[in-house]
């Protein structure tokens, strides 16, 4: 139940909080949407995106790794939070090789989504171009990971949902990717499943179907007319209009 | 409107396709509007070869080759207002894609090794542009001023692009305007 005590204010409007939110779980449940990459309501916080980057009390925090306390004050739709926000997504599309023209889950990638919600239009700095490996030994799932932004989502859905502990994430710093926990390193020795709630959690093109990719024509994919702050983050194999992260 | 107050536009293609030139013929009819405030300088879609002093270069393509890095720069030098033109312009785009090769593993699997390759030699004419070790978006050698994003962008994107320099005004690219591909 929420309760109003507890309750926290963002840009001004009032948010009922329950006891133990952090300030996106909070926001979520009002309808307030606050961008974020890595946060899934089913599988609690990563704080590693930083796209839920919000002030309260004077400093930047992420909303997601936050405690809602009573009372606090938090801005988050400004100006100033809004130029933050669209540096972290540039930084995650230089960090990564990010090509969309070429990209199955162009229009339903959440990525994709938040940097046309915030108005992204250059790189501002100069890509990267990391070489990183691709993972096609398995029969139906792709392992891209050039388009990996290392949510942790399909780490916790294998480790929460799935029991299956699939995957990792190894290495350290600029050399770190993500990994299927087999000796051979490849996803085609793990007991990863098409059916697995890891197989449908992941926010950009990085693990993939196989099959049945460009279903949607162009027009009509998930963000091509509507924004995500309106329809929250969706992939299109989600159960119903609404999806099941916000 | 005087031909004294049209606003001069150049146009290149350097590591693309011309899909965005295609594009930019999209706006079919209301090219008609433009005729009287806009006029070409080098472009291919008329074949004028000499860059001269204009208001606005749009560059399409990203950088592949030292060719392409001299014309960005002279684009650069001659054009008040520079605009990267879609995708390749703006992250290197498709081409860049063999970025994760060794330029060497490119010309070999292309000119030697690759399927039906006869006669295997990379070819060496000195007339041929350098290529660059890997593919580059052109802001990387050039400051650009606007974006048009796409694969390639909207006939519409242009229109805006033209039409708020010839009202003196930032353009305001709408959702639709401003997707990736």
């Amino acid at each position: 139940m929420t309760d109003q005590a507890l309750g926290i204010t963002i840009d001004g409007a009032a948010v009922p909080c329950q006891a133990g939110d952090t300030v996106i779980d909070a926001a979520h449940r009002a309808g307030v949407y606050i961008p974020h990459l890595c946060f899934h309501p089913e599988f609690g916080p990563h704080g590693s995106c930083r796209l839920c980057m919000v002030k309260a009390g004077g400093r930047y925090v992420a909303a997601c790794t936050t405690p809602a306390t009573p009372g606090m004050s938090v801005e988050s739709d400004t100006a100033e939070i809004k130029e933050l926000r669209l540096r972290i997504t540039q930084m995650l599309f230089v960090d990564g090789n990010h090509f969309c023209p070429a990209c199955e889950q162009s229009g339903q990638c959440q990525l994709q989504a938040t940097a046309y919600g915030l108005g992204m239009q250059d790189l501002h700095f100069s890509p990267s171009y990391p070489k990183k490996a691709v993972d096609a030994s398995h029969d139906e799932m792709l392992l891209d990971r050039d388009r990996c932004i290392q949510c942790n989502l399909c780490v916790r859905a294998s480790d929460r949902v799935d029991g299956k502990h699939v995957f990792s994430l190894g290495g350290r710093g600029i050399e770190t990717r993500l990994m299927p926990n087999s000796a051979s390193g490849l996803l085609r020795d793990t007991e990863f499943s098409a059916e697995d709630r890891a197989a449908h959690v992941c926010p950009v093109g990085a693990l993939l179907f196989k099959h049945d990719n460009y279903a949607r024509p162009i027009g009509r994919r998930l963000y091509d007319r509507t924004s995500i702050d309106r329809i929250g983050n969706r992939r299109a194999d989600d159960a119903a209009p609404g999806g099941s992260a916000p | 409107m005087s031909d004294t107050r049209k606003i001069t536009v150049a146009t290149c293609s350097l590591a693309g396709c011309f899909g965005c030139h295609m594009s930019f013929l999209d706006i079919d009819e209301r090219i008609v509007a433009l005729v009287d405030k806009v006029s070409f300088g080098r472009t291919p879609l008329t074949d004028i070869h000499t860059l001269h002093a204009c208001d606005i270069g749009l560059v399409e393509g990203g950088l592949c080759n030292d060719e392409n890095v001299h014309v960005v720069r002279h684009f650069r030098q001659q054009c008040k207002i520079l605009v990267a033109v879609g995708a390749c312009a703006i992250n290197g785009g498709v081409p860049a894609m063999r970025n994760r090769y060794g330029l060497a593993e490119c010309l070999e699997e292309s000119y030697l090794y690759g399927v039906g390759v006869a006669d295997p030699q990379i070819p060496s004419d000195p007339e041929l542009p350098l290529l660059l070790n890997q593919v580059h978006p052109i802001q990387d050698a050039v400051k650009v001023d606007y974006f048009l994003t796409g694969c390639p962008p909207p006939a519409e994107a242009f229109l805006e692009l033209l039409t708020a320099v010839l009202e003196n005004r930032a353009p305001q690219m709408s959702y639709a305007l401003r997707h990736f591909d």
